[in-house]
């Protein structure tokens, strides 16, 4: 593992967090009832501190003087390097719901490996309170697949779709790269392959238990952790990094 | 305008604020289930660390004492004044009882 | 009206100028209940109405720490409205008759949350001026004689002590940054000042519901003495910012002790209550949309506990059975 590859996998855990944070943070004052405002606004709230707590590490580690604020908001779309799941847009709440339980299943057990590896405590100090989080996050997520999936027709309906066509995004999540590979090998990351698995049982038995259809396994869009995203978000980056690139001198 | 058949249940949430404490009630919500009504009580009533415990109760399952009867059901205890300490005048002496 | 209603009435009003505290269950005149309806029905959507012009920014705050404070007080705002809506409901109105009103348009909500927020500058006015006047209203509803709208109140107040510093906080940083962010802060204040001032509503005399809230302990002071307190408070902390209240004819009055201040533009506040502010229709909008797009979801929910409690009576009763 080099020392760019150790940057490189804590930033990647920095994106995922600030992006899919960003995402659910959009539902503020447009849930489907108050009391779900409230519930995902509190996950964006913990994904945004993950996002700003391995940012800074990531800043460290780089020892550049880039800060929190410089990775997220100097940096293009080509340059972020989190999962294309993520960045996909919120949708209906259905699609939401099924993002937020494909990537909270994962994230969940990413989480746990490294708060148990030895390589990095500061990734460790950070998984330890975020492994919390990411575990509320899965309940509440697969809760909801499951209310959706075993309720009406219409909402049964609607969420088989949102988990058809969100499904093409979670290979991605097991497929490594040389970044993962190596930090892998040095103890640092988690084995990917062996974490499919136990996503596979989890997601499945929360589909099931919906009483929705597991697609079949087929096309895996990737491309994410090099850079290349969907149209998607650039759009979002545009918007949320506005203030930062239009006055580079302020602070706020 | 969609109108929702059915609003959702209105439950009572009741919050321990910390070990050695009893449950106190904190205020009410809305969720289609009990397993929902935990979730949103945890993240409505506990966003600034208020709570260890939750208890949270179906509005329709409890039953409340009238305030018509609050006389008759309170009143009664008022006499009854032997039942507090300060009622017994004890010698100096025997101080701290 | 009967002699036992008289009776009750009349104990009911010495009862409260005694300062003691009415519970949802205890004799009320009706005309109390409606009142109490109302005022904290429009306070409840005033609260989740009042999420979206500062919602309107949180995807484009400056820095991850603002992005976290400004969800978070957006997200205490959906608490607030929560809290109120579960005290009026303990009057015998449920929260779907409630938001039906809103969605109709026959409920009101704070006409403030009808300007648009233009920069990020507004986030700094908002909270400083907008959750100031709030504030000044909210505290003397602590001791309203209603007790659920009291203990709301008391919970909402003591989470709202940071909106206000956070915004007071945004203002500063802009006040003391770059020209640009300077002049972004004055346009603000410019911008959200005497709507701040509308805030505490028209003038005693013109304001139909004053003397009786007052005499029901429901109201504590009177608007233009609230809006006093709030220019004498907000004066001071302007010119520690270094910006301009844009008000000529604000000055110091010795003999009064108090500041003066200009006329307020009545027609302006009455234009945007009856629908003509900038923002009435996509505040609306947007309430209307999420209630109606949230439907499927809230059906579905119902629809599964009801399978799920099926599921385990027939559970249960075959475990009886065995």
């Amino acid at each position: 593992m080099t020392e760019s590859q150790h940057f490189a996998a804590v930033l990647r855990l920095g994106d995922d967090a600030l992006v899919l944070g960003q995402r659910l943070s959009a539902w503020c004052g447009h849930g489907p009832i108050l009391e779900e405002d409230i519930a995902l606004s509190n996950i964006a709230l913990d994904l945004i501190g993950q996002a700003r707590n391995f940012f800074t590490l990531a800043g460290q580690l780089e020892n550049q003087g880039r800060d929190e604020d410089a990775l997220a908001y100097f940096r293009s779309d080509r340059e972020f390097q989190n999962h294309l799941l993520v960045e996909q847009p919120n949708g209906h709440f259905g699609d939401t719901v099924v993002r937020q339980m494909f990537f909270s299943a994962f994230a969940l057990d990413r989480c746990a490996f490294l708060a148990r590896q030895t390589v990095n405590a500061d990734v460790a100090g950070i998984a330890a309170k975020a492994v919390k989080e990411l575990h509320y996050h899965w309940e509440h997520a697969a809760q909801w697949v499951i209310r959706l999936g075993d309720g009406t027709p219409e909402s049964h309906q609607k969420v088989q779709d949102s988990v058809d066509q969100l499904w093409a995004y979670t290979g991605e999540l097991f497929t490594p790269d040389d970044v993962d590979t190596a930090c892998a090998e040095a103890g640092l990351m988690p084995d990917l392959h062996k974490l499919q698995s136990t996503w596979r049982d989890k997601v499945v038995a929360c589909l099931e238990r919906a009483t929705l259809r597991v697609p079949e396994d087929g096309w895996a869009h990737r491309g994410g952790k090099q850079g290349v995203h969907s149209e998607h978000l650039s759009y979002m980056l545009a918007e949320m990094q506005v203030l930062p690139r239009t006055y580079p001198d302020a602070t706020w | 305008m969609s109108e929702s058949k059915h609003e959702w249940p209105l439950w009572e949430v009741f919050i321990r604020s910390r070990q050695g404490l009893g449950h106190k009630h904190a205020g009410s919500l809305h969720a289609a289930d009990a397993q929902m009504a935990i979730q949103n009580a945890r993240d409505v009533y506990t966003r600034r660390q208020e709570g260890v415990s939750i208890w949270v109760v179906p509005a329709e399952a409890i039953t409340a004492s009238s305030p018509d009867d609050k006389d008759v059901l309170f009143d009664p205890a008022n006499d009854k004044v032997y039942r507090h300490p300060t009622f017994y005048k004890l010698p100096d002496e025997v101080n701290n009882m | 009206m009967s002699p036992v209603e008289m009776n009750l009435e009349a104990r009911f009003d010495a009862y409260v100028a005694e300062e003691k505290k009415i519970e949802p269950k205890d004799w009320m005149p009706d005309a109390y209940r409606k009142t109490l309806i109302r005022q904290i029905s429009q306070h409840a959507h005033s609260e989740i109405v009042g999420m979206l012009p500062e919602g309107n920014w949180i995807s484009r705050a400056p820095s991850l720490k603002r992005k976290a404070i400004l969800l978070a007080k957006v997200q205490d705002e959906a608490g607030h409205g929560l809290y109120l809506y579960s005290a009026a409901e303990t009057l015998g109105v449920t929260r779907d008759q409630m938001l039906q009103d809103l969605h109709a348009g026959k409920a009101k909500y704070s006409s403030i949350f009808n300007y648009p927020t233009l920069t990020w500058a507004d986030m700094g006015a908002v909270g400083w001026l907008v959750d100031g006047a709030a504030i000044m209203n909210q505290v003397p509803l602590c001791k309203c004689s209603y007790g659920p709208y009291a203990r709301a109140m008391v919970r909402v107040c003591k989470e709202e002590s940071f909106h206000q510093r956070q915004g007071f906080q945004v203002m500063l940083n802009l006040a003391q940054g770059t020209p640009e962010q300077k002049a972004m802060a004055q346009d603000a204040l410019n911008r959200w000042w005497w709507p701040s001032l509308m805030m505490f509503g028209p003038s005693d005399a013109d304001s139909p519901h004053s003397a009786q809230s007052m005499k029901w302990n429901i109201k504590r002071f009177s608007n233009d003495e609230l809006r006093q307190r709030f220019v004498d408070m907000t004066v001071p902390q302007s010119e520690l910012l270094g910006l301009t209240l844009p008000d000529p004819d604000l000055k110091w009055n010795e003999e009064r002790g108090h500041y003066d201040f200009g006329a307020i533009n009545w027609d302006e506040f009455y234009n945007v209550i009856k629908g003509n502010g900038p923002c009435n229709k996509e505040r609306l909008g947007a309430r209307v949309k999420a209630y109606e797009d949230g439907a499927w979801v809230r059906d579905a929910a119902n629809a599964y506990a009801t399978k799920e409690a099926a599921r385990q009576k027939n559970a249960n009763a075959s475990t009886h059975a065995a």
